[in-house]
């Protein structure tokens, strides 16, 4: 790792000392990493590991929740953004978030682009219009769509409405996209429609991914993390993970020798 | 192992017997309310014919007549109880459902929208009798609207409570991740995906104060003449039929049947098109 360091992209989201909890459980435990830019980071590990948990506190979705909180810093932007001072809306349309369910509006394709980008964003219909094209195209959802952008969300199928989140999440225009195990509801054409997607959509955003499915993982991310039990194992490219893990831990879990 | 098995056919058929029966005896009741209603109402409405609709409630004593003023009064003091009663009703219910899981005030808040619903309506009549007939001296359509409206405005948070309540999480937390403030999540998501549910709130809160008598006898009493002035007394079915039923003329019972048969044909109508806009969006 450290002979790759002077070509290593600069981190869109540094994690330090990260605790979580859940009232008095810990689902975190002081972890530390940094989250590329331009890059796709996946995490794995066993179901309650804490992955999905470190996702949000990415965008501090916990806050919806009394009982949670989180210690310790997430810096974005030179800022840390668990500082109570920080605006979770302003910081959500910064990270935008794909959750496992496909989760449409009840309203039209084109109004659940819009809405979106009509909470921070006043744009002129033939600008909207083109917003919404783009962020479909985007998500390569434009030609199946294009024709009856009028038709309810919720009349896509599976894939189809995935990808519709995924043209939502990007049509704000946000600087980090958090895909908390996206296609783990989804047929294997859809999922790897998702999965081309995310290799063009790593170019201009920083990709985090939840992943259960560790073929995933080593084909689409430049970054892994392993967690366990709240803990982050390993944390390495993606090549080094896989290839040649550093801790016997991960290297069971990846060989399926887990538990 | 043979005699377990067989036994436990036998419970299950003297169970599914009891259940069908009493489901039968239920049905009955219900079917001879309906055709008792049916067969004098529709008679009712051949006796009558257009007239039930263009004439006023007749004199004692005279004959023929209709109900165009009761129609009328009931429907004013009805619309005007329901355009009251839905913003309120359905801001409540999203403020229960969306801001008060935790709060005090929401939990006082449902502890007396539970009262409120299972008060009898007799109450909510006197209350308005007290607090606005009494106040201004005279019998009014606005005092009955109101008696109206206390009634309904339970029945609407209800609903719109639990319609929202089951929006699943992972909707408002959708909403949430694109920097949605949380009234718009309410209204711009989680309102507008249960929309169906709650318009059914409405019109099954319609329903329920179209046919209440209680509260109007205190409220807005009776009129035997047509009037669109809700400062004054109005005529509505519920207590026409009331007074009438109770009459010795005869032209007045078979107007009670006719009114009777008229509010069951509205509420049947309001409730079945409250559950096939309710399936409607479940089917999405």
């Amino acid at each position: 790792m450290q002979a790759r360091a002077s070509v290593e992209p600069a981190a869109a989201i540094e994690v330090r000392g990260l605790s979580f909890y859940y009232g008095r459980f810990r689902g975190l435990a002081d972890v530390s990493l940094d989250v590329a830019r331009n890059r796709v980071t996946a995490f794995i590990g066993p179901s309650g590991c804490g992955k999905s948990t470190l996702l949000r506190t990415f965008n501090r979705m916990f806050d919806l929740y009394p009982n949670q909180r989180a210690e310790g810093e997430i810096r974005m932007a030179g800022r840390n953004v668990l500082d109570p001072s920080v605006d979770v809306n302003l910081l959500r349309a910064k990270v935008g978030m794909v959750f496992q369910k496909p989760t449409p509006f009840p309203m039209t394709i084109y109004e659940n682009i819009a809405f979106g980008v009509r909470l921070y964003e006043k744009l002129s219909r033939d600008a909207m219009h083109a917003r919404v094209e783009w962020a479909l195209r985007k998500a390569a959802l434009w030609e199946e769509v294009k024709d009856k952008l009028d038709a309810s969300g919720l009349s896509l199928s599976g894939g189809q409405q995935q990808r519709l989140c995924i043209a939502r999440a990007v049509a704000v225009k946000p600087e980090v996209l958090l895909l908390d195990e996206p296609t783990s509801a989804l047929d294997p054409i859809s999922t790897s429609r998702i999965e081309e997607l995310v290799a063009e959509l790593k170019s201009e955003y920083t990709i985090a991914i939840v992943t259960h499915n560790l073929q995933q993982a080593a084909r689409i991310s430049d970054y892994t993390a392993y967690m366990y039990l709240g803990e982050l194992v390993e944390f390495g490219p993606t090549d080094e993970i896989f290839v040649k893990p550093r801790k016997k831990a991960t290297e069971d879990y990846i060989t399926g020798r887990f538990g | 192992m043979d005699f377990r098995y067989r036994r436990r056919r036998y419970v299950n058929a003297a169970g599914l017997a009891l259940a069908a029966a009493a489901m039968s005896i239920g049905l009955a009741a219900l079917g001879w309310i309906l055709w008792t209603l049916f067969s004098s109402g529709f008679a009712a409405f051949a006796a009558f014919g257009a007239d039930l609709f263009l004439k006023s409630t007749p004199a004692p004593g005279t004959e023929g007549g209709g109900l165009a003023n009761a129609i009328v009064g009931s429907a004013m003091m009805v619309a005007f109880a329901t355009f009251v009663a839905t913003p309120i009703g359905i801001l409540a219910g999203i403020h229960l459902a969306e801001y008060g899981a935790h709060s005090r005030l929401a939990a006082l808040t449902r502890f007396v929208i539970d009262v409120m619903l299972s008060a009898p309506s007799i109450v909510i009549g006197l209350f308005v009798y007290a607090i606005a007939v009494a106040t201004f001296g005279h019998f009014s359509g606005w005092s009955g609207s109101l008696a109206l409206a206390l009634i309904a405005v339970p029945v609407v948070v209800r609903t719109t409570e639990n319609m929202l309540l089951l929006v699943p999480g992972s909707l408002r937390e959708a909403a949430f991740a694109l920097g949605a403030p949380r009234w718009k999540v309410s209204l711009a998501v989680a309102l507008r995906a249960m929309r169906g549910g709650v318009v059914t709130g409405v019109l099954l809160a319609v329903a329920r104060i179209a046919g209440e008598t209680a509260p109007l006898l205190f409220t807005a009493l009776n009129n035997q003449f047509f009037t669109l002035d809700m400062r004054a007394p109005m005529a509505n079915l519920p207590v026409v039929i009331y007074n009438f039923a109770m009459s010795p003329y005869e032209n007045w019972q078979e107007l009670a049947w006719g009114g009777a048969a008229l509010i069951a044909l509205v509420v049947l109508g309001l409730n079945v098109l409250a559950r096939v806009m309710f399936r409607d969006r479940r089917r999405g």
